[in-house]
């Protein structure tokens, strides 16, 4: 049936690279609630399935609650379950987010990320899915269209190996990628079917044989299966890493496992960020090699699990690590991806003692240009000298004064 | 890199315009790139959007400061917006309007380029949309493009009798451009 | 013991856990005073008062029965008195 969807390189919208790629994993089940700037996604699949050519079942709901609800049946049934929101449509979702983790069901949804309200916004930061990073969902951060095509297979692979049985996150940023027209290369269904098998979920809901789903269980137990999910977790790392490098054989392309890294070999300063600020960063970084300051880029593509040891191999030479981060922790003064490294580089039971420099960007849709950039990389080059950075910073503020 | 603002109001399809441009840039074999400035889409309000064409792969994610090429669709925009801003000193700005160049007295170094587009629109497609001409003009006035690859994008885009007359009018305002 | 990957298990287990034994009081069902009108069905919280089989009044089912003493307060006719169970 979905042979009817076209494939191979053109040029098309972010939002129809993602539906399709979707619509290529033969989804038994899609609930989703429109919200900008997901929509497009949702049309898209709407309309694959009204045409007929994929053969999901497309279930209409009154609320995001609903959507993740009705995957959660689903998927607790066996289905392969897809969804996409951002936003406080995520926000609406947090309860269920937290049940589709602690059931380990591999539903695997599209985060199109904006800002949270208040003030309503409609732009891209990346507020509402690092909200959520402690409900149990593998988060993959990706940079272009095409790596949000590739990533949403990896996504179902990743998700549904039975030693990780988690729900997955794939966050683009909203308008940036969602709305963006580049080349894309769609996927050919044999070549997905022949990358990614059949969900076989290591149970699953039977009228025959009733089970019941995320029953209640008293202090004796609770404790015990949190720390499951974080050994699914944590068992999911290799799996990440595994599912990039399977895919690349099979379709020649390549962003990373958890991380993936630019120049930082020998480097003094490393720029670490998620996202599709990733790309920018990667021009500032020839531009700034060529001028000979040595800086490298580090890309954050899981943010859950955190890669705290693959960071930390990489920033362990470095003078200076310059994290910049589309989201803020109100109360800490930093964003979260800041907070973490510190953390890990504290934890880590070594002797890397390099210093963490946090800047706040890109909050609600506010542009990142390239000379932001080199402003914060020049400051960067001081701190690199001194070895003392001082508190994260909230970078082109332009009606208040720091 | 070259890089591309297009002006217009809601509902005059520069961001139609814009994704048209980086699907024929592609067809001619470069790497493109087409993003809204995604404002809050109303008809009538000023709308902006980009477009990258590159002989390389596109990762610049920023918006677009220092335009190699400007594109006005609505030349009352002038009044309201900056429309030059950031004009690089040797690139082009292209303006929809039936008054030539000097008249319009923009303050940029750049070379300025108009063209009736409007007028052109309601004789060959028959609706004042213009930004299939205004794809046209400037497919002819800056080399950047080809005109048969706008052609074929307007075509795959709108099917049918819309799509001719469009394509014509890409042609004829190549030519027009080409010419003068 | 060993858990499942995730919280599944079996349903009705409720049914294995006779709640009985935590009763003082024992609904005692006078079947000469009752009418047969079921307000001690409804109002039982956990379910467990049921009309007898065959006939038209109604018991408790004392493997669950917590001695609550809702259907005796409830029962319009007072045909079901809460006395102290032996044990």
């Amino acid at each position: 049936m979905t042979g009817k969807l076209k494939s191979g390189r053109m040029v098309v919208e972010g939002s129809y690279a993602v539906a399709h790629a979707a619509a290529m994993c033969r989804p038994d089940v899609i609930s989703a609630y429109p919200i900008t700037p997901q929509t497009h996604i949702v049309e898209d699949l709407s309309q694959f399935v009204a045409d007929g050519a994929i053969d999901s079942k497309y279930i209409n709901v009154e609320s995001e609650f609903s959507a993740l609800s009705a995957l959660v049946g689903s998927s607790a049934a066996g289905a392969r379950t897809y969804s996409a929101t951002t936003s406080q449509g995520l926000a609406l979702m947090h309860e269920v987010l937290f049940n589709a983790a602690g059931m380990r069901l591999p539903i695997v949804m599209t985060i199109v990320n904006r800002s949270m309200s208040a003030p309503i916004n409609i732009w891209n930061d990346h507020q509402d899915s690092v909200a959520e990073r402690d409900t149990g969902w593998i988060q993959l951060y990706i940079e272009d269209a095409q790596e949000l095509v590739d990533t949403t297979v990896q996504a179902y692979l990743i998700g549904e190996d039975p030693d990780v049985s988690l729900p997955v996150m794939v966050c683009m940023d909203g308008f940036i990628l969602s709305h963006v027209f580049e080349p894309v290369e769609l996927l050919d269904q044999e070549k997905v079917d022949e990358f990614l098998p059949q969900f076989s979920p290591v149970r699953a809901l039977d009228p025959e044989n009733p089970e019941s789903f995320g029953m209640f269980v008293d202090p004796e137990y609770y404790m015990d299966f949190r720390y499951l999910v974080e050994q699914a977790m944590d068992a999911s790392r290799q799996k990440i890493a595994d599912a990039a490098r399977k895919f690349e054989s099979a379709f020649g392309r390549y962003y990373g496992g958890l991380i993936d890294t630019y120049h930082t070999d020998g480097a003094e300063i490393i720029l670490v960020a998620m996202g599709s600020l990733v790309g920018t960063l990667r021009d500032v970084v020839d531009d700034l090699r060529e001028k000979g300051v040595s800086v490298g880029l580090l890309k954050i593509r899981a943010f859950r699990p955190f890669p705290i040891d693959e960071i930390l191999k990489v920033v362990a030479r470095a003078k200076v690590v310059v994290v910049l981060d589309k989201n803020i922790s109100l109360g800490t003064g930093e964003g979260a991806v800041t907070t973490e490294i510190k953390a890990g580089l504290y934890d880590s039971g070594s002797d890397i003692r390099v210093p963490v420099m946090g800047f706040v960007v890109g909050l609600g849709g506010r542009d990142i240009p390239v000379g932001t950039v080199q402003r914060i990389v020049a400051k960067a080059k001081t701190v690199a000298e001194s070895g003392v950075s001082g508190r994260s910073e909230f970078v082109d503020l332009k009606h208040l004064r720091v | 890199m070259k890089e591309i603002r297009i002006h217009g109001r809601g509902g005059q399809g520069s961001v139609t315009a814009a994704e048209l441009l980086a699907i024929a840039a592609f067809e001619d074999g470069r790497h493109s790139q087409a993003f809204p400035a995604f404002g809050v889409e109303r008809r009538g309000a000023p709308v902006m959007a980009f477009v990258r064409l590159s002989d390389r792969t596109i990762r610049l994610r920023s918006q677009v400061y220092n335009p190699d090429y400007v594109i006005v669709q609505d030349a009352t925009l002038i009044e309201a917006v900056d429309v030059a801003s950031g004009l690089k000193p040797d690139g082009m700005i292209l303006v929809n309007t039936e008054h030539s160049s000097e008249d319009l007295a923009l303050e940029t170094e750049a070379t300025v380029r108009t063209i009736d587009a409007t007028r052109i629109a309601l004789d060959i497609i028959g609706k004042p949309i213009m930004n299939t001409v205004m794809l046209g003009a400037f497919a002819g006035a800056s080399g950047e493009v080809k005109a048969e690859s706008i052609k074929h994008a307007v075509r795959d885009r709108f099917p049918g009798p819309v799509g001719e007359k469009n394509a014509d009018a890409v042609q004829h305002a190549y030519d027009r451009m080409v010419k003068s | 013991m060993t858990l499942p990957y995730a919280p599944i298990g079996k349903p009705g287990s409720s049914v294995a856990n006779k709640t009985g034994g935590w009763r003082i009081f024992i609904p005692v069902f006078n079947a000469e005073l009752c009418n047969g009108c079921g307000t001690c069905e409804t109002f039982c919280p956990e379910g467990i008062v049921h009309k007898i089989e065959g006939g038209d009044t109604f018991i408790a089912d004392y493997d669950y029965c917590k001695g609550c003493g809702i259907c005796a307060r409830e029962c319009p006719k007072d045909a079901i008195t809460m006395e102290l169970e032996e044990k």
